[in-house]
Formats: structure tokens, sequence, C-alpha cells
């Protein structure tokens, strides 16, 4: 290949177009900035975590699945952190929000965080989430903010294949051998607390479902349930108990875990402050 | 549910030869193919050494796409910007995608993906060694887009013409995919040459000395000691030699190397008007034939890695084979059912 042809740039697809911002008051404009961290990290992390797969699934089909879950979080954390920093007004990109933040100023629920454990865990906790993502974008879609309904316009078709992908996996191990069947009942047991977090809210959520900007958390609870009841039946799977476990990543409260993914995940923005990459 | 389906279609490739089968007439028809430039395809008659040839080298190219995400995917998570964690996964997943191609080509020579992922387990086969390296500095993650996938698609390229159908067919895809990495690769570095800072310049430095002399390496032993490349020229299987493949990669990699402000790590490296060619240094190549032997820097590692991920899958395997049986099983019990 020629220098002439290795120059040629390739067109970045989420490379951010100019936004206009829509006139907010105060409140309403720091409410929505925590919400898009809260979305926005949630598919980062959850991005992070999944990518930590690449070169390591049971079959090849699989790498190329978990890359593609991983592709798809990782460019609609892009959409949202741009818009965040847009928002905010105060010069961040996206990359200064997804790596140059403390720990306690990242706003993903904590189930995104906890490490990936077997195929089971991973396809469970895949399919929970996308499940509960699925109803989200889809109201998020009409949302009073255009810029938000545009990126849910898109990360909706995503979220469906990921529930659809995962969803078919926790139907083949549920209902696959005694092993895989244990595992994943083990699994879903295990990540079922850290949904209740999904459905909690506070004055920020108040105030963007008051705007029409985004539902209510708590709407979406029982829709969420219908939806992933009949996958986990099909499965073989007992529906675990209801827990008082709670756990509160979107309020900047993290795991252990989160500790560790994040120098990580932020190494090369530390250790070589004023790089470009 | 994957590997048994698999294995069906490799079964019924492997069954193309008829029963009274001419040996002479169908080699003569054969020859007549590969002197006419034609394409072999998998229901044709062929040599049992084509077929062999074809199956080491087809399975060892998909080999080297699998265990070549892992050097790289050693970054992902590590990834710099959200840009370049997205352009390094979707090249990761590339390169599974490579492998995918590659398998099934191989498949239609009557072997199944799951005996050729044994036989890379087992140490049976190989794979190319560069991927023996270890990726220390994120500046590796562009170097090896520059120059690894640089030298793949150099020797790639004459393979969209060689004689067998699938596999030109396969390396058509697969090489525009690798210019597309080469780009991405040599960009990112030109991003840290030009705009970085003194650290990040001398990571790239770093880089390109520890990977130049392995790229070159990726061409094989010089002609003097190829072991197959006769036969695989008269069957179209490799075209264009390994050294002429070696020069014309150097020829191609001084300039970018100059545009990029980078040294490469060879004092002997200089333009030979008489030759219209550069000059480079001697190879060594005890080193490479240490590393292909298995005593590369991440040999055990990369063996280790594939193992691993081989062993701790089984369970998920034999779950997909269970259900599929039991859907199968409630499909005849109740036919009309959904
Ligand atoms: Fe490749
Ligand atoms: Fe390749
Ligand atoms: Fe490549």
């Amino acid at each position: 290949m020629f220098v002439t042809e290795l120059l040629q740039t390739t067109p970045d697809p989420a490379a951010e177009t100019a936004l206009t911002l829509p006139d907010y008051d105060p409140e309403t404009q720091a409410a929505l900035f925590r919400y898009l961290l809260r979305l926005g990290d949630s598919v980062l992390i959850l991005g992070q975590r999944t990518s930590e797969w690449c070169g390591h699934a049971p079959v090849l089909e699989e790498e190329m699945a978990l890359a593609n879950f991983g592709l798809d979080l990782i460019g609609q954390a892009r959409m949202l952190l741009t818009y965040a920093g847009a928002l905010e007004g105060k010069g961040r990109d996206e990359d200064t929000l997804a790596f140059l933040r403390y720990e306690h100023e990242y706003r993903n629920v904590t189930m995104t965080e906890l490490p990936n454990g077997d195929f089971a865990r991973t396809m469970v906790r895949h399919f929970l989430f996308a499940s509960w993502m699925v109803l989200l974008w889809a109201r998020l879609q009409s949302s009073a903010d255009p810029h938000l309904a545009a990126i849910a316009g898109k990360a909706v078709k995503e979220a469906r294949y990921h529930q659809r992908h995962a969803g078919g996996w926790v139907v083949r191990l549920g209902d696959g051998t005694a092993l895989s069947h244990d595992k994943t009942q083990a699994a879903l047991d295990d990540l079922w607390p850290y949904t209740a977090e999904w459905f909690e809210s506070d004055e920020d959520d108040a105030r963007l479902a008051q705007a029409g900007i985004a539902p209510h958390p708590g709407e979406l609870a029982a829709p969420w349930r219908e939806t992933v009841t009949p996958t986990l039946a099909e499965a073989q799977l007992r529906m675990p108990p209801e827990s008082p476990f709670r756990s509160h990543g979107r309020w900047g409260r993290h795991s252990e875990h989160m500790g560790h993914l994040l120098p990580e995940m932020q190494y090369l923005q530390r250790a070589y402050p004023g790089g470009k990459w | 549910m994957y590997t048994q389906a698999m294995d069906l279609i490799a079964k019924e490739a492997g069954n193309t030869t008829p029963a009274t089968a001419e040996p002479e007439a169908y080699q003569r028809e054969f020859d007549a193919k590969i002197d006419r430039g034609d394409f072999i395809e998998p229901k044709d008659w062929m040599p049992e050494g084509y077929r062999k040839t074809l199956i080491r080298q087809i399975s060892q190219h998909a080999h080297s796409e699998v265990v070549g995400m892992l050097p790289e995917g050693n970054w992902i998570t590590r990834a710099p910007t959200l840009k370049r964690k997205a352009i390094l996964l979707a090249k990761v997943q590339d390169e599974g995608g490579h492998g995918l191609y590659l398998y099934a080509a191989a498949e239609t020579l009557g072997v199944s993906r799951t005996e050729l992922i044994e036989a890379l387990l087992s140490g049976k086969a190989k794979y190319s060694s560069i991927f023996n390296y270890p990726t220390l500095t994120w500046a590796d993650v562009g170097v090896i887009g520059w120059l690894v996938d640089g030298a793949a698609i150099m020797n790639q390229i004459p393979l969209c013409k060689c004689s067998y159908g699938p596999y030109a067919r396969a390396m058509v895809r697969i090489c525009k995919e690798e210019s597309f990495h080469q780009r991405q690769g040599y960009e990112s570095l030109l991003v840290m040459m030009r705009e970085g800072t003194p650290e990040q310049k001398a990571m790239v430095q770093d880089a390109v000395n520890r990977w130049w002399w392995p790229a070159l390496m990726m061409f094989g032993p010089p002609d003097s000691e190829s072991v197959h490349s006769p036969q695989s020229m008269r069957w179209g299987i490799k075209r264009v030699s390994n050294d002429e493949l070696r020069q014309k990669f150097v020829d191609a990699t001084v300039p970018q190397a100059e545009v990029l402000g980078v040294t490469l790590p060879d004092p002997h490296l200089k333009w030979n008007p008489e030759r219209g060619h550069y000059d480079f240094g001697p190879i060594n190549w005890k080193a490479f034939w240490d590393v292909i032997n298995g005593h590369g820097p991440c040999n055990r590692d990369r063996m280790a890695a594939r193992r691993r991920a081989w062993e701790e899958g089984a369970w998920v395997r034999e779950a997909a084979e269970a259900y599929a049986e039991k859907a199968k099983r409630r499909a005849t019990t109740h036919p009309t059912a959904a």
C-alpha cells in the first residue's frame, strides 16, 4: 500500500456534529445531565465488561456476538456522554467524561460493573439488562428532548437484538444440561437483587418525568417483569424471591468491583496526561 | 449445535470422488484447469497432496486469525479513547470473522472445524508466529495494524487469485478488511507522532523497534530454504516467493516510516539505485525458528489462553447440543407445535 493510500482518513461515524441545545431551566438541565450520565455510564461500563470476553468465548460465533454487544454499547455511550458534555457546557467531551472522573462520579447501575463470571452469568445479565433497555429506549423515543429521542431510536434496535440473542442463550443454557441449568439458575439468583435499583427514583427522575423527557423509572417495573418472565419460564428457571438488598450505582455508590474496573479503563489517560490519541 | 452441523457439512464435502474414478483422467483434467488458471471447486476432483496442502495452509491461516485476536485483545479494555476502543474492538472482531470464513473454506475440503481446533490445541497445527510476541504498550496496537496487517496484505493479495475457489474468495474479502486495519493502525500512529507528547512518540518508536524484524519474518524463510514453495507455486496456492514479497514490503514501508517520523531499526537499510530496491540487513533466522518451535515470548500464553477458552466453553457447547436435541425431540412428538 502506498503512503497516500495509508493517509486517507476514515470518517468516524460517531463523531459529534454540532448540537443545538434545547433551552432548559437550570434545574432541568442539571437533572438531564445527571440522567444522561446514568444511562451513558451504564452502557459504557457494561460495554467495558463485555469487551473483556474478547478472545475467550466458548465458540467463535459468540466472540463475534459479544464484540457486537460491546460495540453497540460503546457507540451508545459515546452519543450519550457527548450530549451530556455539551449540555453541561464545561467543555467536557465523551472521553473526559468516560476516562477522567472519580469513581463516585460514575452513575451506572451497579449490575453493569459486576465481573462477567462465566458465560451463563454474562448472558443472564445481558438478557435482564437489555430487556430493561428495550422498554426504556422505546419510551425515550418519544422523549420531549429531541437528542435523547434520536439516540433512543438507534439504540432500541440494538437493544432488541441483544435481548433476543442473550435470551436465546438463557433458554439454551437453562434448558440444556443439568450443569448448565444450575449455572444459569445460580447466575439469575445472584444477579436478580441488582435489578431493584433500576426502578427506584429520586427528584431528578420526578423532574424529568414531569417535563416529558424520561419515563418515571417505577413505571417500567411491571412491564419489565412481564417481558422477562416467559423467557425465564421457557428456560426452566425459577424466579428468585424478592430481596431487601439494594444497590446504589445510580447514586454514585458502587460495589468494590468498580475500583478495579476503572484503573484498567483509565490507565492510558491517567498515565499520559495531555496525550493525543 | 455448531460443531455437529459442521461435521455433517464436512462429511458431505469429503465425498466427491466418484466410485468409478479414473485417477489419470481426473489428474489430467485437474492439471488442465490449473494451467488455464481456472478455480478448483469443492466438488471437483483434486490430488490428495493438493487437498492436504490446502487444509494445512487454510487452517493455519484460520488459527492465525483467531490466535491473532489475543495480542490486540490485550488492549481493548485499556484503549485510551472511546473511539479507539470501538475501532480496536471492531478490528479484533473482524479477525474472528476472518477465522470463521477460513474455517468454512477449510471445511469444504472435508475436515471439521472441531478437528482443526483440536489440532491447534494439541500443538499439531501451527499459527503465524508473529502472534507469539507481546503487546507491551498501546503503540503496539497501531504498529501491528501498520506492519503486521500490512505484511499480511502483502502475503495475501496473491492468494486472492489462488487456484482453490473458496480460499480465493475468502481472501478477497479478508484483504479488503486488512487494508482497512492497516490504515487505521497507521492513522493512530500518525496522531501520536504529530500531535502527541514526547512520551507518546517514544512509545511509538519503541513499538516499531520491537515489531520491525518479526514483521519481516512473517514472509517466511528465505526462498533457498523454503520447503513447500515449488509445488505450491505449481498448484497456484502460492504465487510469489517469500523473498520477493519481503522486498516488496520493505520497499513500501520505508517511505511510510519517513512520513510517520520513526526510524526503522536496521542500520543497513539503504536505497540501492542499481537494484531499484532498498537493501536491508541480515535477518536473524535462528530467532525465527526458535519462536516457531515454541520458544517465543508468548507461545505458552497464547496456547494456554486458547485452551482455557475451549475447555471452559465445553459445558456451553454441550448445553447447546443438549438443547437442540430436546428441541428436535419436542418437534417430532408435537409436530404441530410452533
Ligand atoms: Fe485478519
Ligand atoms: Fe490474516
Ligand atoms: Fe487485520
